[in-house]
């Protein structure tokens, strides 16, 4: 059975070039710390790509700090921004309520283990930041704020050059976690003036593992593992050369390819969500597809009556992978806060379904979903009584 | 046929998933998840639903290549079986949590759930033996007789028999272990699984206390005289021998057992052995695996998990299973339930209500 793969925003295949560098290093020998010829030309590949990744996400070389993927990242940009940046008077870490739980778990982590008080921002009913939220929230007792760029769940992007230019004048440090946005979005570090970015390679076509903290240079940053000292003696551990060449080269795909790319995304979304509500005419979209407000690829609804554990085993029945979008624990799912911080309850927060795209994704994956969908909808909806 | 396979995890399910995958049917694993609070790894063979026990299942299935799901049944779980778990020996009784589980969870939301997804039918690893005519299923006992389940299945009626498969009722627990082996079945070796999987510790006096709270009351022997106190009726079972902490011995100086539990006036009855032998047992609620046996007849009654089936005469009187037994029997608990047997076939269930002499 052909498969119909609607979960790019879980991961994406990688590319052809990824694929290329990534298999062309794995037999090269050579610790990109080492002194000689080996490291060396270990060190090379990495060095080439930290400045191939810095070019097209509009930073510096040295603003890049290789980390094993997204998670990592966000981890050291909320910790190790914190314990560099609290004062006695200074020790609020602000999010929003729609953040991954990379960054949201750090935070209640930080606030349960670390002396820090978690401030919540509300967003409004599309997942966005209220602007006065930011302005009531955003002070001189922040330490750190971390807004996601474009939602996981739901697509919805936030004003983050806002957010940064708000924490500049306040003194906060500022993290954006982007793992959907780089080449889905024009994202550059610089523009954005952000002091902090997190980019992960498989969600943009490179190999799983890897993803990078960008860091402006006069951010501190408080070292979460300690060893060899790599990484401007942020991050230690010996770098994979071959799954960071695999990233860069993705990264360049993903950012030259992106303004082609995002348009073919947003139309074949539009055609998506079509195709659900007109074989499912209660569906409801969450978030928007205003393009200024979201990411391209992500689109995510709640099937009034439906337990959504349901409709994904009989899609995944039918060939079709798609997502709840939300956390798991031993499999079970929870309700996605994200929705809850929509306003939607507890039962349509567990009715709703992420179909999100990405470079492979074609018109016959949307015409597959639409054929699938109504009976999936009609059997979840008479098991949802035994639920 | 398309098949739900409950895998919890253990040996038993997976070969159970497993053989009806080798039967040709298009098979679908599905871990229960039964516990609020899910416990990361298991502690020996107490617990259940730990996450571990949900990584062996998926693993199990991952060998066998089914598409793998874990099904939140935790609020039902919550209500049909802890709650009435506790319900009842607040009410003086002695339920029986895996029969009711059966009865309300795995054959009951899990079965239609099942069949409104599109499934045809529910596979599990329990040991008894389903006989398909053109017209009827029948359960007999599984050929292990020390791992015989039926008396726990003896609840379920013709509708659920006929959408079930019970793979290793033929088989021999040594034999199922030897095949987890041969598949590659890392769960091989895995301990059976004892007591009562949402009480954890095994500490069912403590749950029911945290539960119910202590309510101290009196101990009295047969004629009325107080002869101790306890610190909850919920902490006692009839028949119950050990943790009476009675401070006046008996006059005889024999053992005294628990007789009965009056839990209005907080009063636990204990007497000699003699005083628990039950001969006539009246159950409630009957249910049959076929349609009803109406009038009387002569068959085995077995009023407790892995108990001894003893000879009655049984008779169906209105919604009443009243049940003669030949020899007294001890230790019969109201709340417990007698199913009755034609020799080694399962003709139905009834929730015991009252006992006598």
């Amino acid at each position: 059975m052909t498969r119909s793969y609607l979960d790019h925003a879980s991961t994406t295949p990688m590319v052809a070039p990824a694929v290329a560098a990534l298999t062309a290093e794995l037999t090269q020998v050579g610790n990109p710390s080492s002194l000689h010829g080996s490291g060396r030309a270990a060190r090379r590949v990495v060095e080439e790509a930290r400045e191939l990744i810095a070019d097209r996400l509009g930073a510096r070389p040295v603003e890049v700090i290789f980390t094993s993927g997204g998670t990592e990242a966000d981890n050291l940009a909320v910790k190790g921004a914190f314990w560099s940046r609290r004062e006695p008077h200074r020790r609020e870490v602000l999010t929003t309520t729609v953040e991954h739980h990379a960054v949201s778990d750090a935070v209640a982590w930080l606030a349960q283990s670390a002396g820090a008080e978690w401030v919540l921002a509300d967003v409004d009913e599309i997942g966005r930041l209220r602007p006065e939220e930011l302005r009531a929230c955003l002070t001189e007792r922040t330490a750190v704020v971390s807004v996601i760029w474009g939602n996981n769940e739901i697509g919805t992007v936030q004003p983050v050059s806002e957010v940064a230019a708000r924490a500049a004048a306040v003194g906060a440090v500022s993290h954006s976690d982007a793992v959907q946005a780089v080449g889905h979005l024009e994202v550059d570090f610089a523009a954005s003036g952000l002091d902090l970015l997190t980019v992960t390679a498989h969600k943009l076509g490179g190999p799983k593992g890897v993803g990078a903290l960008l860091a402006r240079r006069e951010t501190a940053l408080t070292s979460l593992l300690h060893g060899g000292g790599q990484e401007r003696d942020v991050r230690s551990g010996t770098l994979d050369p071959a799954a960071i060449a695999g990233f860069a080269a993705a990264v360049d795909l993903a950012v030259d390819g992106r303004p082609a790319e995002e348009a073919r995304l947003r139309r074949l979304r539009g055609d998506l969500v079509a195709a659900v509500l007109a074989a499912v005419p209660d569906a409801v979209l969450q978030g928007t597809l205003d393009p200024q407000l979201s990411l391209p690829g992500i689109s995510n609804f709640v099937f009034p009556g439906c337990s959504a554990d349901s409709v994904l085993m009989l899609l995944d029945a039918a060939g079709i992978d798609c997502s709840t979008g939300s956390a798991c624990s031993a499999g079970v799912s929870q309700p996605s806060h994200v929705l809850m911080a929509l306003g939607r309850s507890e039962v349509e927060a567990r009715s709703a379904l992420r179909f999100s795209l990405g470079h492979s994704s074609t018109t016959a994956d949307v015409a597959a979903l639409a054929a699938a969908l109504p009976q999936a909808v009609l059997r979840a909806r008479a098991a949802a009584a035994y639920a | 046929m398309r098949v739900l396979a409950a895998m919890s995890g253990g040996v038993d399910s997976a070969v159970a998933a497993a053989r009806a995958v080798e039967a040709g049917h298009d098979v679908t694993g599905v871990h229960l998840a039964l516990s609020k609070n899910p416990q990361s790894f298991r502690s020996g063979a107490r617990g259940c639903c730990s996450k571990e026990d949900a990584h062996d299942a998926r693993r199990a299935a991952d060998v066998l290549g089914i598409p793998f799901y874990v099904w939140d049944l935790s609020d039902r779980f919550a209500a049909d079986v802890v709650d009435d778990f506790v319900a009842e020996y607040a009410a003086g009784r002695t339920p029986n949590p895996c029969l009711r589980c059966n009865e309300k969870i795995k054959f009951a939301a899990v079965l239609d759930r099942g069949v409104a997804l599109g499934f045809d039918a529910v596979c599990t690893g329990h040991y008894a033996q389903l006989s398909r005519s053109a017209d009827a299923v029948t359960m007999h006992r599984a050929v292990d007789e020390a791992k015989d389940q039926s008396y726990v299945l003896g609840v379920l009626t013709q509708a659920q028999l006929a959408r079930s498969f019970f793979p290793l009722g033929g088989s021999r627990k040594s034999e199922v272990r030897a095949e987890a082996e041969r598949r590659g079945l890392a769960v091989a070796d895995k301990p059976d699984s004892h007591d009562i999987c949402f009480i954890a510790d095994g500490d069912t006096a403590g749950f029911l206390e945290r539960r119910l709270g202590r309510a101290p009351g009196d101990v009295v022997d047969e004629s009325g005289v107080k002869v101790g106190e306890h610190t909850g009726s919920h902490r006692f079972t009839i028949g119950q021998r050990r943790g009476l902490r009675l401070g006046v011995p008996a006059g005889d100086g024999m053992p005294r057992y628990v007789l009965d539990i009056s839990p209005v006036t907080n009063t636990v009855t204990v007497g000699p052995q003699s005083s628990l032998e039950v001969r006539a047992i009246e159950g409630r609620r009957p249910t049959w695996t076929q349609t009803p046996t109406i009038g009387s007849w002569r068959g085995l009654a077995q009023v407790r998990a892995h108990g001894t089936p003893m000879p009655a005469e049984i008779r169906l009187d209105g919604e009443v299973l009243r049940v003669a037994l030949e020899e007294p029997a001890t230790g019969v608990a109201p709340g417990q339930a007698v199913v009755v047997y034609d020799g080694s076939r399962v003709v139905g269930s009834a929730t015991i209500a009252a006992t006598r002499a």
